[in-house]
């Protein structure tokens, strides 16, 4: 090296830095799963959080398609399902104690949701991965109505309508965890969401998940360079629907049962937009995306009737402002904290946030008005003691003033930025 | 949505029941579609167990406590029904309300079981008021499930019954969905036939996939090629909806016997093509003989939910069949409950109705109705209603069948 | 015979309704690469629209006036969303029109319930016009063919014979090229888009009546319509033709035959009380345009008549 000429300026992380931006965000990410427990959450919180981690690993794995490798797919759910589907009948198996199944412990599903889903993606995958593109989006399409149809006709193995269900107490015991109250089950999911979160990052390392990623932007380049792109998206659809049957492992501990609508249209779709709302050009941003659907899915439905048109103009939001999701947003924030620009920003931000909370007003006002007044019940929206019928003037003055403000408020702030940058 | 629902319903009640100054609130959760597409079968039977839970509240409530019916949205999805049963039992809720979907009811069935085995102490119990699976009061019945619609061979037997005192029927067609649910529909009713009338022929017996056809005028083609004079059809939803609209369009005046016809927008979307060919079975239509309460409740109804109409009777059936439980049993505690209410009859408004002890399947008069004009009550805010037709009712006792139930008790 | 008769009739008439939205769809997917996930919500909006107008007015005005609304509804879409998202790829916009299609459904179920409408046929065609072996066969049906014939016939028109359709043409497959000889084109897409979505409008003011309107209309519509557009292959209205017609007939067809795969595949050893052989054409009638799609993909991913990769 010394007698060299030339050096060469070394680009690759250092040790402290690998640490910081690979190992230090997992331990932390492990310490935050076991310290929930510790504020007592109540069964529905379990609950909640046990589905928040299923969902997790199930983002991720669909990111590993959309996001790394620019793979579109509508069916997604298909491989959860029916690596859920294989875990609901070994669980039967293990109960019935035929043959050696009796010494599985069901700590154990999620391997098997593994190896089904990736059973699953091997079949499937061969014939869909040879296009990308719209072609492959339209042929996850028709698989994923294909499959679920054959969800419906097929009883003995997916249960009808009603689905098969098992129980979660069988089989020998495994970590002291009987798995019958929602606390332990909460451990066997927290330790399978870690599994997945680093499974599946590990594999963004691994020279496949690179050359996942060269293949999205530009497969005539990784043909040049000898690898066939076509074999290398049908390699990463396989670990995709590996990790998804891995979720369905652990769905099918928590909740017990599967049932085919589990491998229709509703949940591919649903992960698609949590993974996409989280942001997927970022890791974490299906985590993100998971945890905030997944809350909203269960709970938001509490306070209004109309989660659903929240849920689509968020999405819609999304798509057309916030292309990088909930990620883009955490660490462009973190950048400007951390560069010490704030100052510089702060201006810009509080007029956007001032904006931005004007329309949101604006928004929920009209649905809320518009939903009471389709029921048709004679309800009246009142927020903080404000009586706002659908037919009184200020119900329309709190619409369209704040909506008004709030747009000509974004625009400047958009308008000014683009002259800062141009 | 739940927020909003009891608000409005504190206000009702407060209104009425200003003297009462109860005890305790009885929490009842009710888990079902409440947004979306399906919120068209969840919302109506929301509101008809909240109207219960008024009337029985201003009436002095159960035992001196009021009931509050609070609505969890399932998304009719099995799964997330596991979370809102969760959170609707760490609410304090020990009695749970659900009805649409057979694979929902399943999961909370088995949800439930599991929850009291693993929870003694807190257990809860739950009352199906329209999953119709006959499983789930045979050979899947569970001391914790009571279930207050009749179901799909109970209603079958009537239909069947009907069919049988009509002599010009000689030729039957059964179509249905092609899942567990339309393969049960098509068993029954080929039995039950050839057990009461052997001299019918079944000349078509079809199942087609569930929710994907658009057109059905192949299908009823067939069925008048065959020459049938009656169609039977477990068929739900839009499926049932358009296999009667091709019908109709073709001109087909006979009897097509279903269980869902009286679901939320059928009879709009078919207008006057469903008078004379769309026919339903079920626990009491607006339009049958009843006390002047019973009239005045169906008015109320309309008033207050201008959208829907009055169609779950069974509501206010679980309702007051749970009030009496509890007044028998002299506490509201689920299991005294639960074991009050078995065998235990009360006069409904369309006559008596009894749970059976064996498998907890409630015992009540079924009515074979049609769509017709020149009616009491309209229905889906049309002048076209259900009318009952000519030895459509059939008893309680006739309508039963026997159970294959082995109910595990508590001790 | 009769069974063959009807199997033609009825494939015909819900072909073209088939086409008659996936012409849309395809005039809007080749120009600008987006497959609209929110065109069969045009569709059901077009159904509704007819249907509150006919309250109003009547029918006819109906038929004229609906359509054109949707095709407004449908330029706004264009103007203020998707072309905010064109720069982000083909990937944002059709995400884009994935929750458009969630928010229409919502909307929807806001302005006229969540249960079905009485959107009914006109009294004028509520009527039988002849009987078929024992079957009263409806007017209105035979309109259906006749407005669908009348579009199929100015849309090759207004595309073969006029400026504007040569421009279109050019822009389908060549849009740059069209854009370089000086056209507006985001203004060209803004109007195909529309039309595009008036198209869906008018499949929707006549199909809406003749099944139901009601707010899972969209939902139950889109994957089919998609297969068409797919499996005919981009850029080609032919294509889109002839798939419409081959998935209309398919599935009328395929209901009335009563053959088991076990009837088929018997010579294999399959039983017919086992449970694949139990399947029935019949019963696998409306899953025929998915597999259709998979294969097709699959063999010839230009599509039938498409002469670009999907």
């Amino acid at each position: 090296m010394t007698d060299m000429t030339t050096t060469y300026v070394d680009l690759a992380p250092s040790r402290a830095e690998k640490f910081r931006q690979r190992v230090l965000p997992m331990i932390l990410f492990a310490l935050a799963l076991a310290v929930i427990p510790l504020f007592g959450p109540s069964r529905s919180t379990l609950t909640l959080l046990n589905h928040m981690g299923i969902n997790i690993v199930f983002a991720l794995s669909f990111n590993m398609l959309l996001g790394r490798a620019g793979m579109l797919s509508f069916g997604h759910a298909v491989y959860l399902g029916l690596g859920g589907y294989f875990c609901v009948h070994v669980m039967n198996w293990i109960a019935a104690d035929t043959g050696i199944w009796g010494a599985v412990p069901i700590f154990t599903m999620p391997a098997f949701g593994f190896g089904a889903g990736a059973l699953a993606g091997a079949v499937i995958g061969w014939p869909s991965c040879r296009r990308a593109g719209t072609p492959f989006a339209m042929i996850s399409l028709g698989v994923a109505e294909l499959v679920a149809a054959a969800g419906f006709m097929f009883d003995s193995l997916f249960g009808g309508e009603m689905g098969i269900s098992a129980d979660r107490m069988g089989g020998p015991e495994f970590l002291g965890l009987s798995l019958g109250p929602l606390n332990e089950v909460y451990w066997y999911i927290a330790f399978w969401t870690f599994v997945g979160v680093v499974g599946t990052y590990a594999f963004t390392r691994t020279p496949l998940g690179k050359l996942s990623e060269a293949t999205r932007d530009n497969p005539e380049r990784v043909e040049f360079v000898g690898y066939n792109p076509q074999r290398v998206r049908y390699l990463v659809f396989i670990f995709a629907g590996a990790f998804a049957g891995m979720a369905g492992g652990m769905s099918a501990v928590q909740d017990e049962i599967f049932t085919p609508e589990n491998l229709s249209l509703v949940p591919s779709g649903a992960i698609l937009i949590a993974a996409y709302v989280g942001g997927i050009r970022y890791f974490t941003g299906p985590i993100m995306g998971a945890i905030v659907m997944t809350y909203m899915g269960s709970n938001l439905s509490d306070y209004t009737a109309g989660w659903l048109l929240y849920l689509g103009l968020m999405f819609v939001g999304v798509v057309m402002f916030v292309p990088d999701g909930i990620a883009g947003v955490v660490y462009g924030t973190w950048d400007v904290l951390r560069s010490g620009r704030l100052n510089e920003v702060a201006a810009g931000w509080a007029i956007r946030l001032l904006g931005l909370a004007l329309m949101a007003v604006s928004t929920i006002t009209l649905v809320e008005v518009a939903f009471r007044w389709s029921d048709g019940y004679g309800e009246v929206f009142e927020p903080f003691g404000l009586e706002l019928a659908h037919g009184s003037p200020l119900t329309w003055v709190v619409i369209v003033l704040p909506f008004v403000i709030g747009a000509l408020l974004l625009r400047r702030v958009a308008r000014s930025e683009s002259e800062v940058t141009s | 949505m739940r927020s909003t629902r009891t608000a409005v319903l504190a206000a009702a009640v407060s209104a009425i029941a200003v003297t009462a100054a109860h005890a305790d609130t009885i929490k009842m959760a009710f888990i079902d579609p409440l947004s979306g597409a399906m919120a068209s079968s969840g919302e109506p039977a929301l509101q008809s167990f909240m109207l219960a839970a008024e009337h029985i509240n201003a009436n002095g409530g159960v035992n001196g406590d009021d009931i509050e019916i609070v609505g969890y949205d399932n998304k009719v999805s099995p799964k997330e029904s596991l979370v809102q049963l969760q959170k609707a039992i760490d609410s304090g809720a020990r009695y749970i309300i659900q009805g649409n979907g057979s694979s929902v009811a399943s999961a909370i069935i088995e949800a439930v079981n599991k929850h009291n085995a693993r929870n003694p102490g807190e257990e809860v119990i739950f009352f199906n008021y329209a999953a119709v699976t006959p499983a789930f009061t045979n050979e899947a019945c569970s001391f914790w499930h009571f279930r207050f619609d009749a179901h799909t061979d109970m209603k079958m037997n009537a239909i069947t019954d009907w069919v049988a005192k009509r002599d010009d029927i000689k030729k039957v067609y059964i179509i249905g969905q092609d899942y567990v649910h339309g393969e049960a529909v098509a068993a029954a009713a080929v039995s039950q036939l050839k057990e009461k009338r052997p001299d019918i022929e079944i000349v078509g017996n079809e199942l087609h996939p569930l929710a994907k056809v658009k057109d059905f005028t192949p299908y009823v083609q067939k069925i008048i090629s065959s020459g049938a004079d009656a169609v039977i059809t477990g068929n739900w939803g839009q499926d049932m909806t358009l296999l009667v609209k091709a019908a109709a369009d073709a001109g087909q005046k006979i009897p097509y016997l279903t269980f869902y016809g009286g679901s939320n927008g059928a009879v709009a979307a078919l207008g006057e093509g469903a008078v004379d060919t769309l026919y339903q079975v079920s626990e009491g239509v607006t339009n049958l003989e009843a006390s002047d309460e019973q009239y005045a409740m169906i008015e109320e109804y309309k008033e207050r939910f201008p959208q829907y109409d009055y169609y779950y009777d069974r509501a206010f059936t679980t309702l007051q069949m749970f009030d009496a439980a509890a007044e028998k049993a002299g506490s509201v505690e689920p299991i005294a409950v639960a074991n009050a209410m078995e065998g235990l009859e009360v006069d409904a408004a369309y006559g008596p109705a009894t749970m059976r002890a064996e498998d907890h399947q409630l015992q009540q008069n079924l009515f074979v109705t049609t769509v017709a004009k020149d009616v009491k009550y309209g229905v889906d805010n049309t002048d076209l209603g259900w009318r009952l037709v000519d030895g459509g009712k059939i008893s309680a006792e006739a309508a039963s069948t026997p159970t294959t139930c082995q109910m595990e008790r508590p001790e | 015979m009769e069974t063959v008769v009807f199997a033609v009739l009825n494939g015909v008439i819900y072909g073209l309704l088939l086409f008659m939205l996936s012409s849309g769809l395809t005039l809007i997917f080749s120009m600008m690469g987006v497959l609209n996930f929110a065109h069969a919500s045009f569709y059901m909006l077009g159904a509704y629209f007819a249907y509150t107008l006919m309250e109003g007015s009547n029918f006819w005005i109906a038929l004229f006036i609906a359509p054109v609304l949707v095709g407004l509804a449908g330029m706004v879409v264009e103007r203020y969303g998707l072309r905010k998202v064109h720069a982000r790829g083909h990937v944002a916009e059709l995400l884009f029109t994935f929750g458009l299609a969630y928010l229409i459904d919502e909307v929807v179920k806001i302005f006229w319930g969540r249960t079905a409408v009485n959107y009914k046929v006109p009294e004028l065609l509520d009527f039988p016009l002849f009987t078929l072996y024992g079957a009263q066969y409806p007017a209105y049906r035979i309109f259906i063919l006749l407005v669908a014939i009348l579009m199929l016939v100015a849309l090759w028109y207004l595309l073969r014979r006029t400026r504007a359709g040569l421009i279109i043409q050019a822009a389908l497959t060549h849009p740059h090229m069209v854009g370089h000889l000086g056209h507006n084109v985001p203004m060209i897409f803004m109007m195909v888009f529309g039309a595009g979505c008036a198209l869906a409008g008018l499949a929707g003011v006549i199909g809406g009546n003749y099944f139901i309107t009601d707010p899972a209309m969209a939902v139950q519509m889109g994957p089919i319509v998609f297969v068409v557009v797919v499996v005919g292959g981009l850029g080609s209205l032919e294509g889109a033709f002839i798939a419409a017609m081959i998935i209309g007939l398919l599935q009328t067809s395929a209901v009335s035959i009563n053959a088991s795969l076990a009837d088929i595949f018997g010579f294999l050893g399959l039983a017919g009380t086992s449970e694949v052989g139990g399947i029935t054409i019949a019963s696998m009638a409306p899953m025929l345009p998915f597999l259709l799609l998979v294969v097709v993909l699959m063999v010839r991913p230009t599509g039938l008549m498409g002469d670009r990769e999907v």
